[in-house]
């Protein structure tokens, strides 16, 4: 599993206590956008923007490029590919198919023992 | 670990390997205790792929499948909720190798090879995952911004309690 540390874990906490910056968030989830486009719809001064985006960044939810003079912020997901957290997921899922798989094989090895011994 | 699994099927269990081995491959790679024909077996027989592909630990039941496996032909796994999974066979050789198609992913869907290689009376299987794109295994292996939606969520309803 991903050991998020705890200093980690409260900046997420103190980041997401902001209603405007869940607000943030789940409109990244849905497309990219820049400060601006960000600060018209949450109704903000480009400066206030500035802010809450640099919270988000800081703790790796969000991250931003500039391209020209936009800055355009989408949804991090550096720490999540990082930790190879999804791999580590895949990897179990597997494990557990895996093992319930050698149960049926070890079955049907009896199975065909059995039916061996029958036939002779 | 599953706690309520018996000691007996837990002993030495053969290791499971999972490699991205490109931006759009992933290979998985198991030795089982058997001959292939065995293995493969397990994989094509309806009755016995439902024994296993959904394990306990998954928390999800497997409402109905259906399975020909023969080249050209087609499977369906059925999870209830609109959770489907379903595809082609593209290639079934007994006892060595089978591939077949993701079609839920739609055009992001990868191809999945599995072949069976026998030594020893043992199997070693490998198993590939290939994807279209980069993007395209990422956002499978992740669902990385439905996850992280998920855990707003769940962040959300914690904070609301704490401010309750």
């Amino acid at each position: 599993m991903v050991q998020y540390t705890q200093p980690h874990l409260d900046s997420v906490f103190a980041a997401l206590a902001d209603s405007t910056r869940r607000g943030v968030l789940e409109q990244l989830g849905r497309s990219e956008a820049s400060i601006t486009d960000l600060a018209n719809r949450f109704h903000m001064t480009l400066t206030g923007m500035k802010k809450h985006v640099g919270v988000l960044e800081r703790t790796g939810l969000v991250t931003t490029e500039k391209v020209g003079r936009v800055r355009n912020c989408r949804i991090g997901t550096r720490r999540l590919e990082e930790a190879g957290a999804w791999i580590e997921r895949y990897q179990q899922l597997w494990d557990a198919r895996f093992s319930a798989l050698d149960d049926v094989v070890e079955e049907l090895q009896r199975k065909e023992k059995i039916d061996g011994r029958n036939k002779k | 670990m599953d706690a309520t699994r018996n000691s007996e099927s837990a002993t030495e269990r053969n290791p499971v390997t999972v490699e991205r081995t490109s931006e759009r491959e992933l290979v998985v790679t198991r030795t089982f205790d058997a001959p292939a024909r065995l293995v493969f077996e397990a994989w094509t027989k309806p009755e016995l792929f439902r024994k296993w592909w959904v394990p306990k630990s998954m928390g999800m039941t497997l409402r109905s499948l259906e399975m020909d496996a023969r080249t050209g032909g087609s499977y369906r796994l059925d999870f209830g909720d609109g959770m489907d999974f379903f595809g082609t066979y593209l290639e079934v050789t007994p006892h060595s190798r089978i591939v077949w198609t993701n079609e839920e992913g739609g055009d992001n869907g990868s191809v999945t090879t599995v072949t069976f290689e026998e030594k020893g009376g043992k199997t070693l299987l490998v198993m590939s995952e290939v994807y279209p794109s980069k993007e395209a295994l990422d956002a499978a292996g992740t669902g990385a911004a439905d996850a992280m939606h998920e855990t707003f969520g769940q962040l959300d309803d914690l904070l609301a309690q704490l401010h309750a």
